[in-house]
């Protein structure tokens, strides 16, 4: 007979047999008993947050930092609902996370007891999955289920609700290990057959016109699927642009490398993305950031979809060739297939696609993402391009806010290693980035840690930094102030008529006070001259920093497809900007 | 076309829409027609009917019958997002009018109707299995079994013959001969 442990232990003993080594969260009435716990078990330490949602972006940070899940403890009612945001952004980003919240006991379950909510019903279409736990001898087999379905296939949230009476039960512990009877979203190993490989290879044989289009699948694949990429790239010779998620699985220096694609991408990723012959996506999923109008959307090529989720293949864009698999057993079989078969590809190829590089060139000549700088104003892209000179000889990881500041990181930060790059894109969460960094600085301890903020977004989650200074975080608040909300106002110019309405904030907090008032340091850089000064001085401060950098209010985010356009139309500055349709308009 | 400078693309064409019936086998566990249900909101599909019932008792396996319609691409998510769902365990799909599955439904008919009228009222179920679940000498009960169209023109008819209230279940599926779902 196994000893009898109490729910709360039983939570405990699951975190360990999982390698847990951090948790995030906060404290109330319905976990009561599991923070009791706590104390007993060294190997698990928790994170106290401000709020729930930072608590669930720091683990988010955490997870997309390390390749490891992230895991989060709430209280019932208000705790689980502040959590819920954090949830369905990890579930858009495919983020392993694994929220346990409390719950009223099971018999005032339905009674509209004192915080009590229907945490499964809320979080059922932001969880992969979601479970109530009724009886404590289920305890243990839910947990490590939870661990396993967040981890598997493509990844995402899992929450386990636990009654408080379940929490004070005793019960049976037991490591349950795959307890999966499916493999979820797909397989999560799929042999490939060499006929399937040979006809992947026999397109790229074929291809005069072709594209690599790589996503945030190559980073949750694995350091591995990114070292096989590069491979594969410089193998075949091919052009490559990748996805807001996916960047940094491939050098961003490269020369085969055209930048990111989409609605701010480059004029050359998106150019080349529309006239391809065959676009190779690889753990990529079609997102109407990148597709604009589907009927449009690279209209001549044949396509390959990799993805370890079947149901992303087809979903948006109709494909020619579907491959489920994870992207780093592909891409390390294709090599190999490759390999054997194609010694002298690169050569007769450099011929075949020369054309190609040549057309690429011209769009290249474009420079897209130039912009006018200025010497008495901070131009938020010299702002950027300066951090990136200034921390590009260090291992430096980057997490955003939403807005115009994430673009301008994404176009002029350049990434050369994944798991450094953590930014909010599918559900565009403002408020990410703070508590993200706080996650990325926990698992990440002695790098440099920088949240590249707007000014808008950030005051959203601003209370966690009060975590980072309990904790001794160092990490590195940066603000491109334009007192704006940037995006907002993007748009409002370019199809409202310039009304800004309700897009400036008015009364903004003195941000270097409020740094001091936290326990950290504030800086302010006002003008071009002193930016690298400021910028050397908040990199060497090893404490956290907010770092106020005043830029231009009026700056816009170029270049842009406008939406319903397709890919070869793009607005590349402000000379360019055209009347707005009314249809154009109703479409935000 | 409409022309766009907006932040999201304008509708794409719209492709001609089938009617499917899928067939999901869950784990009959708290919450699991919501988990369903909530797909099929959530993402916009169509739920015409809905018919679910434990079928094995001892691995407590339901099976749910949906009667949905949409474009061949939408068919094909619906299939590949419940198959993600943790407590299901497979899913068939079937095109309405394949020949060789089996449909049906069950409607219950309340009619006040006097003996004469009752007469009259069983001979138009005739086709469609009829069984007289209660009789007064002015209200009668009949039960019939039929397919969805055919029920729906049933239910018209009665109509003239004092129907009162109508109970109908959702479509229920099986393949014809020995073969089963797979």
């Amino acid at each position: 007979m196994p000893k009898l442990i109490s729910g709360a232990e039983i939570v405990f003993k699951a975190l360990e047999d999982q390698k847990v080594e951090y948790i995030f969260g906060y404290p109330g009435g319905a976990v009561l008993p599991i923070y009791d716990e706590l104390k007993n078990h060294k190997s698990v330490k928790h994170i106290l947050a401000r709020h729930e949602q930072g608590a669930g972006h720091a683990a988010e940070g955490y997870a997309r930092s390390s390749g490891k899940p992230g895991v989060l403890l709430v209280t019932s009612g208000p705790g689980a609902t502040n959590a819920v945001t954090a949830l369905t952004d990890a579930y858009m980003d495919s983020v392993p996370l694994v929220c346990i919240s409390g719950q009223v006991p099971t018999h005032l379950i339905g009674t509209d007891a004192f915080q009590e909510c229907d945490t499964t019903g809320i979080t059922r279409p932001c969880t992969k999955h979601n479970w109530l736990v009724k009886d404590v001898n289920d305890l243990s087999r839910v947990l490590h289920l939870a661990f396993e379905v967040a981890t598997t296939g493509r990844p995402g949230p899992v929450l386990v609700d636990i009654p408080k009476d379940i929490q004070f039960k005793k019960g049976k512990y037991k490591f349950f290990k795959n307890s999966l009877k499916k493999k979820l979203n797909g397989k999560a190993v799929h042999k490939l057959s060499n006929k399937e490989l040979d006809k992947f290879i026999d397109l790229m044989k074929k291809s005069s016109k072709p594209i690599f289009y790589t996503g945030g699948g190559v980073i949750n694949s694995g350091p591995e699927a990114s070292k096989y990429l590069r491979e594969l790239v410089s193998l075949t010779g091919f052009p490559i642009t990748s996805t807001l998620q996916g960047l940094g699985s491939y050098p961003g220096d490269d020369p085969q490398f055209l930048g990111m694609l989409g609605m701010h991408g480059t004029f050359e990723a998106n150019n080349a993305m529309h006239d391809c012959d065959l676009m190779i996506n690889i753990g990529a999923r079609f997102d109407d950031r990148i597709t604009g109008k589907v009927d449009e959307f690279s209209p001549k090529s044949k396509k390959i979809h990799v993805d370890i989720d079947p149901s992303s293949i087809g979903k948006n864009i109709k494909v020619d060739l579907a491959v489920v698999s994870d992207v780093s057993e592909l891409l390390k079989s294709l090599i190999k297939r490759f390999k054997e078969k194609n010694k002298n590809f690169l050569n007769s190829n450099k011929q075949k696609t020369s054309k190609w590089w040549e057309q690429i060139d011209k769009w290249r000549e474009k420079k897209s993402l130039n912009f006018i700088n200025s010497n008495k104003i901070i131009k938020p892209q010299h702002a950027v391009q300066r951090l990136y000179e200034l921390t590009k000889d260090q291992d430096t990881f980057i997490t955003t806010e939403v807005g115009q500041h994430q673009m301008w990181a994404a176009q002029h930060y350049k990434f050369n290693k994944p798991n450094r790059w953590m930014t909010s894109g599918g559900l565009g969460t403002m408020g990410y980035g703070l508590p993200a960094a706080i996650g990325v600085q926990i698992a990440n301890p002695g790098k440099l840690v920088v949240d590249i903020a707007g000014e808008a977004s950030v005051l959203m989650t601003m209370q966690e930094m009060s975590t980072a200074v309990q904790y001794k975080l160092p990490i590195k608040i940066f603000i491109l102030n334009n007192e704006y909300m940037g995006m907002v106002r993007q748009w409002q110019e370019l199809l409202h008529e310039k009304n800004y309405s309700e897009s400036y904030t008015a009364a903004l907090p003195d941000f270097v006070k409020l740094a001091e008032s936290y326990g950290c340091v504030g800086i302010r850089a006002k003008t071009p001259d002193e930016l690298d000064e400021k910028i050397k001085e908040m990199i060497n401060v090893q404490r956290p920093v907010i770092f106020d950098c005043v830029v231009d209010k009026s700056e816009n985010c170029f270049p842009m497809i406008p939406s319903g356009k397709p890919h070869n139309q793009m607005i590349l500055g402000p000379e360019e900007e055209e009347e707005i349709s009314d249809e154009g308009k109703i479409l935000v | 076309m409409p022309k766009s400078k907006s932040a999201y693309s304008v509708p794409g064409k719209i492709g001609k829409t089938e009617r499917h019936i899928i067939v999901v086998w869950v784990d009959n566990e708290a919450g699991v027609l919501a988990r369903i249900a909530g797909l099929f909101s959530g993402r916009g599909y169509n739920i015409e009917s809905l018919a679910v019932a434990e079928v094995d008792k001892k691995k407590h396996i339901s099976r749910i019958t949906i009667v949905t319609e949409g474009t061949p691409q939408v068919i094909e998510q619906i299939n590949l997002q419940l198959k993600k769902l943790v407590p299901v365990h497979k899913v068939a799909d079937f095109k309405r009018g394949e020949k060789d599955i089996l449909f049906r439904e069950l409607a219950l008919f309340k009619m006040l109707a006097n003996s004469k009228k009752q007469e009259k009222i069983k001979k138009l179920c005739k086709k469609f299995n009829p069984v007289v679940l209660d009789k007064t000498n002015k209200s009668f009960v009949i039960q019939v079994t039929a397919l969805r169209a055919e029920i729906d023109k049933l239910a018209l008819d009665l109509k003239r013959f004092g129907l009162i209230s109508t109970s109908r279940t959702g479509s229920v599926a099986m393949t014809k001969g020995a073969k089963i779902f797979n």
